[in-house]
């Protein structure tokens, strides 16, 4: 079984040194902050006043049933969409929006796409591109955003999906990887950017329940060497396991934020209650 | 039966017809490349943010959809000169006439082809690829256009095909293209059958030609690892709905 994920290190200094050198605790309070987020779509209201912290190194589970807001959250926090009221905080740094002359407008899209690339976004259904290598797909960003040589960049991502258990897997393309496998590729196409923080939007829903092991196997391995990490999902298992604080989030809101064990042990609110007792 | 040999030959290798085949491909060449190129920004103007802009597309599509090539071909050879005294010049040519209206025209059609493929682009790669932090030029060019090729190479091929036999209507503005020469060479021997067999016989030739190019051009398309060509039909289906 050499596609199975080795117990190893995934990020690495030589790899991930920048995000190593700037770990020093103390430079800011959160790594990603969302303080008082608004997001309507036309009449409706998806995010409703969204504020959380992740510290450095944190792993924080986001729960809630499907329509609560979670994935627009995540793509508020990734600066896919922007947000109407708020902000986004990247290491206490207000991104995703200039002040010119006291005024707050949208960064141009250019721009934008710099502040997203430190930020990791791993997405439900892959998102893989159908017409690179599992290679190609990990060495992208490196050539096409961060400059950097083919040659170099095949390197580093080489070593990434050796990472993730993929190394024999490099010259595959993605119609010929399973979901599992995809994800994980999914996975080393983000980290290879060497991201402060990676944000997973139900990684595991769109897989057979065999292949759920492999991806969260991974995901727990990162969180271990100290990744800062935005996980939505359903799997409570994993929240409890590896989520250093558990929130939910119900009709645009959150409504509950606690460590694991209180969260699932004893929870404050009568909504949390009956939503743990559907999905467990 | 009158059919003589001796003449078909005599015209499938007279130099004039030869001219005219040339003729016939490079302004093939030259409207599908100016079609294509105006087809794709007239589709990606067709999703602009600005209203405006948007139905100034759509009244393109719709204009250049809904007149005859014919005419067009007509008023621009024609009605250009009467309207610009600029184009009563030796400069504008037959040939440039012809290129213009046929691009113009091709790029009508184009534009569907790439606005259906640009749709049939799952969100999530677009999505993805500006995760990465890519910026807009860059994601299209490096994840848009790779997918959006291999689904439009199937109808453009069709519109290559349409076009080169297109191409023949520019006999009427006096292009000495390939029908324009044969109808030529019949005026003055009265063998129609040999020369009209000759001028198919090269339109098929030239056709089977670029029908082996594009099958190369798909096969490089196919992403796939391992080589498909002993698959099964089956398999292959299997796998083209796998890709989407």
């Amino acid at each position: 079984m050499t596609d199975q994920p080795p117990i190893g290190h995934l990020l690495d200094a030589d790899v991930l040194g920048e995000a190593a050198a700037s770990s020093k605790p103390g430079t800011a309070e959160y790594v990603l902050e969302a303080v008082d987020i608004h997001k309507r779509y036309g009449r409706n209201e998806v995010l409703r006043g969204v504020s959380f912290g992740v510290h450095r190194g944190d792993v924080k589970a986001v729960l809630g049933p499907s329509g609560s807001g979670k994935s627009t959250m995540l793509r508020c926090l990734a600066l896919l969409e922007p947000v109407d009221a708020g902000e986004v905080r990247l290491e206490g740094r207000r991104i995703g929006v200039r002040e010119t002359s006291g005024r707050l407008a949208a960064l141009p899209e250019r721009v934008l796409a710099k502040e997203r690339s430190e930020i990791g976004m791993v997405f439900q259904r892959f998102n893989l591109f159908p017409h690179l290598t599992a290679l190609g797909n990990v060495m992208i960003g490196l050539t096409e955003v961060r400059g950097k040589s083919k040659g170099e960049a095949r390197e580093i991502a080489q070593t990434m999906l050796a990472r993730v258990g993929l190394a024999q897997r490099a010259s595959s393309y993605v119609s010929e990887l399973s979901g599992g496998q995809q994800q994980r590729v999914a996975i080393a196409r983000a980290l290879v950017m060497n991201p402060k923080v990676m944000l997973f939007d139900e990684p595991t829903s769109a897989l057979d329940p065999e292949l759920v092991g492999e991806v969260l196997a991974v995901m727990e391995e990162l969180a271990r060497e100290g990744m800062t990490m935005v996980v939505v999902t359903h799997e409570i298992g994993f929240a409890k396991r590896v989520a250093d604080r558990v929130i939910m989030i119900d009709a645009g809101a959150i409504i509950e934020d606690a460590p694991p064990d209180q969260f699932f042990g004893n929870p404050q609110q009568e909504r949390t209650r009956k939503f743990l007792d559907a999905v467990q | 039966m009158d059919f003589k040999p001796s003449v078909f030959f005599e015209a499938l290798t007279s130099p004039a017809f030869i001219d005219g085949v040339k003729v016939t491909i490079t302004l093939t060449v030259v409207a599908m490349a100016f079609g294509l190129a105006l087809g794709l920004l007239i589709a990606i103007l067709r999703s602009s943010p600005w209203a405006p802009v948007r139905t100034a597309a759509w009244a393109y599509i719709w204009i250049f959809r809904a007149i005859p090539t014919l005419v067009q071909l007509l008023f621009v050879w024609d009605g250009l000169p009467q309207l610009f005294p600029t184009f009563r010049g030796d400069w504008f040519s037959a040939f440039l006439a012809a290129s213009i209206a046929l691009s113009m025209n091709e790029a009508a059609y184009a534009a569907e082809v790439f606005r259906g493929g640009l749709l049939s682009i799952d969100e999530g790669q677009r999505l993805a690829a500006r995760a990465l932090g890519m910026s807009p030029a860059r994601v299209f060019s490096k994840v848009i256009a790779p997918q959006l090729i291999r689904v439009t190479i199937p109808p453009l091929s069709n519109d290559f095909i349409t076009m080169l036999k297109i191409t023949s209507l520019a006999s009427i503005i006096s292009l000495q293209e390939l029908l324009a020469r044969t109808q030529t060479l019949v005026a003055s021997t009265f063998r129609f059958v040999e020369y009209y067999s000759a001028a198919a016989l090269y339109y098929l030739v030239v056709v089977s030609i670029f029908m082996i190019i594009q099958a190369q051009i798909e096969r490089r398309f196919v992403w796939m690892s391992r080589p498909s060509a002993g698959m099964s039909a089956i398999g292959r289906v299997r796998q083209f709905a796998a890709l989407r």
